[in-house]
């Protein structure tokens, strides 16, 4: 773990990105007490520029409500959405892909055919399909995320174990007697961590990107706010308030570089071959 | 049979490589110097880790990145390498030096055809025309021996057999009559058969080009057959340097006493043991491949067991030699069930177990435990060595306290301190890995172990002590032992009886004294004619006897 | 007669996807919320009960669902996607009205983002480690987290409203005096903005995918060999090392050209493009769940024709597949 960690802080830019997303973290956390009002209640007068008025710091949007606010709530909604998308495409993801690896002939054949039926389907239009039939809550956005994000779980969880299910290791396991739900989960799986990690933090970026894009369609939760909503609510007037655009736009940018930042030092620092690189 | 001995081609003097800060020491190699005359082979013979490849690459100017030349000089004909700069270096590569390498399977871009991947020698210096240049190719092509020259010009690399490319890699290398031609174990990656032929191309060319060839090996069997001199590398140093027969039948250093006395002679057990019941029954085994079959293909059929037939006793080793794809490793897991046999029977102690349901396998399988070929591979790096001896027992209900400790009795039967329950794989060498792998094979109090190439991954010296370590263990717990190799040397120490598989059939199969002695089927003695010094390993084996 | 052989089974496979993705879509329809029949006497203003019983009657919605699944599935091929009541046409006439333009936008993004996305990638990999390399990668990375929605607005902001460069909206403006070739350049200076904000997502991702594949590649052992022949450090990079990295990247490529489909949804709502992402955002905007369904069947379809191209292109390119396949 100390060997990790201090791999992980060698890669600067990681370090910059765990603070950022830790940032984020934080606000979203406390969204509620810093701004105890609504964000969607109107405060102001509309169109309120930024720095203008230091009660509201960020300005007013169309209908004079707090920018500010909107992007503490926003983060709220962007990071639980990802996480929890993330966590549900990894319950489909990695079951569906040790099966497939670990027995192969058959079962490896239907649970790929399957998965790769998902992978066809262009995910981002059969997102939005799903949020406009289901009609747009936090529940079925994020099952619509989740079902265009674990077909690329199962196929990595399937190649590593596939990998992993040709070291000679297993087949002492067999040969010892272990029963093979003992085999993947306790002699497999464990090797196989490093790059579901990985690529679990590279996927809560997209899942936040994919969320703001539906928002940004008009298919956000009604409820809650989210950046996404607020980019699409302030295009049309792009030409006057261009700040509207653009905040909650850099919100989102710098929130998924984050992730990323996060997720490529995972990388080095769980792979000891690309560690060497980095040396 | 040099003509001019009096300038070496490449006289290596005082090289050392610095190795990068944090490895296990300071210098891959150190106050290393040898001298290659024209028309001469010098062998460099030496262990893992030895440090002989580095030498050759850094020759050749081809050291790892993160490594340098630290201090020495390597003279080829009077200049010297290691001051050249990239370009210049450039121009001695594939001129004035040519190299080939271990691994012909990748050895080759698997884009482009043969024929052009020659030309581009010519190409890379700036010789001869296009058309002449294929030409030169072709001549090359039928030069090493390639069947079909005009075709394979054509072929891609996955066309090519791996000893067929190791003859393109050679007919590049040897292109533009460089002086000196460095081969970096050309031959580890083949089979037996394969390597003895290699082995001769590379001596005849040597003959008709006059190359100074330096050849790096760990087989000692490899060095009698082909080098005229022979520097002994141990970790990063040169222990010991002399003519060839002399450092073979009298060697100096006690390194290389030791790795000399480490190989396999093929003079084993001298009584035959004592004649025991039969623990194993096996008839007819067989098991056929099917793949590719799709909508519009016809599935590819490879028989992998076709038709085996054998009997064990109770304190037999039985030696399973053959080259690869002959269905030897395929076989041992039929046996254990690994994968499924089609057809046959297989009687353990009298009762029959194929057609058996999963859970009654579980039961019987603890009987018959396999040692594997890779020390890495075949232990979990995220298990301690303590669980995975122990899992076997735990799995049939031992209670996991009671599992350990055994697991630390077993460790010491292996030869390893019991505290190595407590370690995880990483922290231990190939041969106690190995030994650890015994010890978890020995941990469900088998009948039959069944060893698949269990030392091929190890160095000499200490195949040795495993080897020794498994007949040890063999006679101490009366276990009877299927054991299977490609090198025959290592099966004619060991093994009581031997049977020999060729495409999935056995072809021979008798006690190991007649089946080495006195061969009857063709593909064996062509086996055993290829093994590698056989001449002189039998000449020092008798002398030393 | 092997590629031919092959190109049967992959075409079978394909239909058996778009059968899949119909089936699918037909279940969606059904999950849809409002009888489909209340919506259609909704949209022409008359309620009363007996005329919805008509209406399922004439459409068939009064039968069992496997025929109804039946009959989709004949529509479908007879390419009929069904029958949009807000804008009163069939869906596909809509969709091929809308397809071409698409079709140039994803293919001009593709273009654009595979040669930009590979000679950066491989720019970078031949200066790894080295600020070339960094300046590149970061870029990269900039790009593959910026929302796609928001780099389209941001483009309009700089480009068509601060600088006055280039059009933001529509596809043409020129007026039918224009000769041929100016409209080609009205067209071209409309695609620009669109196709390369639609275009850098992807070619951040392909600066990536060359950039690993190319440091893969050189780690491989034949580069020693090609050492060994004396070839330059630039022949083995360019001959040897970017075509053996291109081949996987190409394929990917291929698979995620599919995505941009996707993604032209958002370019196409933000430049107003007159393609089927426009469509298919205005099939949302009204809730008319035929034309969205439609137009999604037909870019999933887009996708597997796209699929088995890209499978051929790397037949014709990779010579180990004849066999080894």
């Amino acid at each position: 773990m100390k060997g990790f960690w201090s791999r992980f802080c060698r890669h600067k830019a990681a370090v910059v990105g765990l603070i950022v997303v830790a940032l984020v973290l934080i606000i979203a956390l406390i969204a509620p007490l810093l701004y105890p009002v609504s964000p969607w209640k109107m405060v102001q007068r509309p169109f309120l520029p930024p720095f203008a008025n230091p009660n509201f710091p960020l300005g007013t949007d169309t209908l004079g409500r707090n920018v500010a606010s909107g992007l503490a709530y926003g983060a709220r909604v962007s990071l639980l959405i990802g996480t929890v998308s993330t966590l549900v495409a990894l319950a489909v993801g990695v079951p569906i892909g040790a099966l497939a690896g670990y027995f192969g002939g058959w079962v490896d054949d239907l649970l790929m055919r399957f998965t790769e039926f998902f992978q066809t389907v262009p995910s981002f239009a059969l997102a939005i399909v799903l949020v406009a039939i289901f009609q747009p809550s936090l529940v079925s956005i994020i099952i619509a995320i989740a079902i265009v994000g674990w077909p690329p779980v199962a196929r990595l969880v399937r190649g590593e174990v596939m990998a992993q299910r040709k070291r000679e290791y297993v087949e002492a396991a067999i040969l010892a007697g272990q029963s093979d739900l003992t085999i993947i989960t306790r002699q497999i799986l464990p090797n196989v961590v490093s790059p579901i990690v990985v690529l679990a933090s590279l996927m809560v970026a997209s899942a936040i990107l994919l969320e703001s894009s539906l928002s940004f369609l008009g298919l956000g939760d009604p409820s809650v706010m989210s950046w996404g909503y607020m980019v699409g609510a302030a295009r049309t007037v792009v030409r006057q308030a261009w700040w509207l655009s653009v905040l909650p736009g850099v919100a989102i940018l710098i929130s998924v570089l984050a992730l990323n930042l996060v997720g490529e030092g995972l990388a080095e620092a769980l792979d000891p071959r690309s560690a060497r690189d980095a040396a | 049979m040099s003509d001019t001995p009096d300038i070496p081609v490449l006289a290596v003097e005082k090289l050392a490589i610095a190795l990068p800060a944090g490895a296990d020491r300071l210098y891959a190699v150190e106050h290393v110097s040898f001298e290659i005359r024209r028309g001469e082979t010098l062998a460099i013979v030496g262990e893992s880790g030895s440090g002989k490849s580095m030498s050759a690459n850094a020759v050749m100017g081809l050291l790892p990145p993160a490594t340098r030349v630290a201090e020495g000089a390597a003279l080829l004909e009077g200049t010297d390498l290691l001051k050249l700069d990239a370009e210049a270096m450039r121009g001695i590569r594939g001129r004035r030096i040519g190299m080939i390498f271990q691994e012909p399977m990748t050895a080759l871009d698997p884009l482009m055809r043969i024929g052009a991947q020659i030309a581009e020698v010519f190409e890379a210096h700036g010789l001869l025309t296009p058309p002449e240049r294929r030409a030169r190719a072709l001549a090359l092509l039928e030069e090493v021996g390639i069947p079909e020259p005009e075709r394979a010009i054509h072929a891609y690399p996955f066309q090519l057999s791996g000893g067929q490319r190791q003859r393109v890699v050679i007919a590049m290398a040897l292109a533009l009559d460089p002086v000196l031609l460095i081969a970096d174990e050309p031959t580890t990656a083949l089979d037996v058969t394969t390597q003895a032929q290699i082995l001769k191309l590379i001596r005849d060319l040597q003959h008709k080009h006059g190359t100074a060839v330096m050849f790096i090996t760990h087989d000692f069997g490899v060095v009698a057959d082909i080098a005229d001199r022979v520097v002994v590398m141990r970790q990063g140093r040169v222990v010991e340097t002399g003519p060839a027969a002399q450092v073979l039948s009298a060697p100096s250093h006690e390194y290389t006493q030791a790795l000399i006395a480490a190989i396999p002679t093929g003079r084993g057990a001298a009584a035959p043991p004592p004649a025991k019941e039969v623990v194993l029954a096996v008839r007819d085994l067989t098991k056929t491949y099917r793949s590719g079959g799709g909508l519009f293909r016809p599935a590819r059929v490879v028989p992998a067991v076709k038709g085996v037939s054998f009997e064990l006793k109770r304190g037999e080793t039985l030696g399973v030699v053959g080259e690869s794809g002959s269905g030897k490793s395929t076989l041992g897991r039929c046996l254990v069930r690994l994968i499924e046999p089609d057809s046959g029977s297989i009687r353990l102690d009298g009762h029959e177990t194929m057609g058996q349901s999963a859970g009654e396998m579980r039961l019987w399988r603890r009987r018959m435990q396999m040692v594997f070929q890779d020390p890495y591979g075949s232990l979990n790096p995220r298990t301690r060595i303590g669980r995975i001896i122990a899992e076997g027992p735990i799995a049939a209900g031992v209670p996991v306290k009671d599992a350990l400790r055994k697991a630390g009795e077993l460790l010491a039967m292996v030869g390893l301190d019991a505290s190595a329950v407590d370690r995880f794989p990483h922290e231990f060498s190939g041969g106690q890995r190995q030994r650890i792998g015994i010890a978890r094979a020995l941990a469900l109090d088998p009948e039959i172990i069944i060893a698949d190439e269990a030392v091929s991954a190890l160095d000499v010296s200490i195949q040795a002590q495993v080897l020794a370590l498994l007949a040890d263990l063999k006679a101490r717990l009366d276990l009877a032992l299927i054991f299977i190799t490609h090198d025959l040397r290592v099966a004619a120490t060991i093994c009581d009886t031997v049977a020999v598989m060729r495409k999935g059939e056995v072809v021979e199969m008798g006690p190991a004294a007649d089946v080495f002695g006195n061969p009857q089927h063709d593909y064996t003695r062509r086996l055993i004619a290829a093994i590698p010094g056989r001449a002189e390993g039998d000449a020092f084996a008798q002398a030393a006897g | 007669m092997q590629t031919f052989r092959f190109l049967l089974s992959r075409l079978a496979k394909g239909i058996l996807v778009v059968l899949a993705i119909v089936v699918f879509d037909f279940v969606l329809i059904h999950l849809a919320p409002g009888d489909p029949a209340a919506v259609m006497a909704g949209e022409s203003g008359a309620t009363d009960e007996a005329f919805v019983q008509q209406l399922r009657t004439k459409f068939g919605l009064d039968q069992p669902i496997l025929t109804q699944l039946g009959l989709y599935l004949w529509g479908v091929v007879r390419l009929d996607l069904g029958f949009s009541y807000r804008q009163q046409m069939p869906v596909i006439d809509l969709v091929m009205d809308r397809l071409p333009a698409t079709l140039l936008l994803t293919g001009a993004a593709f273009l654009f983002s595979l040669t930009v996305g590979v000679a950066a990638g491989a720019w970078a990999a031949a200066h790894k480690g080295k600020p070339l390399d960094r300046l590149i990668t970061t870029i990269a990375l900039v790009f593959y987290a910026t929302p796609l929605f928001w780099m389209a607005l941001m483009a309009v902001l700089v480009f068509s409203v601060w600088l006055g460069w280039l059009p933001a909206f529509g596809l043409r403006e020129v007026g039918g005096e224009a000769n041929f070739w100016e409209r080609v350049l009205d067209v071209a200076r409309h695609l620009v903005l669109p196709a390369v904000t639609l275009g850098l997502f992807f070619t951040a991702v392909y600066v990536r995918m060359t950039r690993a594949s190319m440091i893969e590649v050189g780690r491989q052992d034949f580069v020693k060999t090609l050492r060994a022949k004396g070839l330059s450090e630039r022949v083995i990079q360019r001959r040897h090392v970017l075509r053996n990295a291109v081949l996987p990247v190409v394929t990917l490529a291929g698979v995620q050209a599919g995505q941009m489909v996707g993604g032209a949804v958002m370019t196409e709502t933000v430049f107003a493009w007159p393609g089927i992402g426009r469509l298919m955002y205005e099939a949302l905007l009204q809730r008319d769940y035929n034309l969205l369904l439609g137009v999604f069947v037909v870019c999933a379809a887009m996708v597997v024709v796209f699929n088995i191209l890209t499978d051929l292109v790397y037949r014709l390119v990779d010579p180990r597949i004849e066999v080894s396949s």
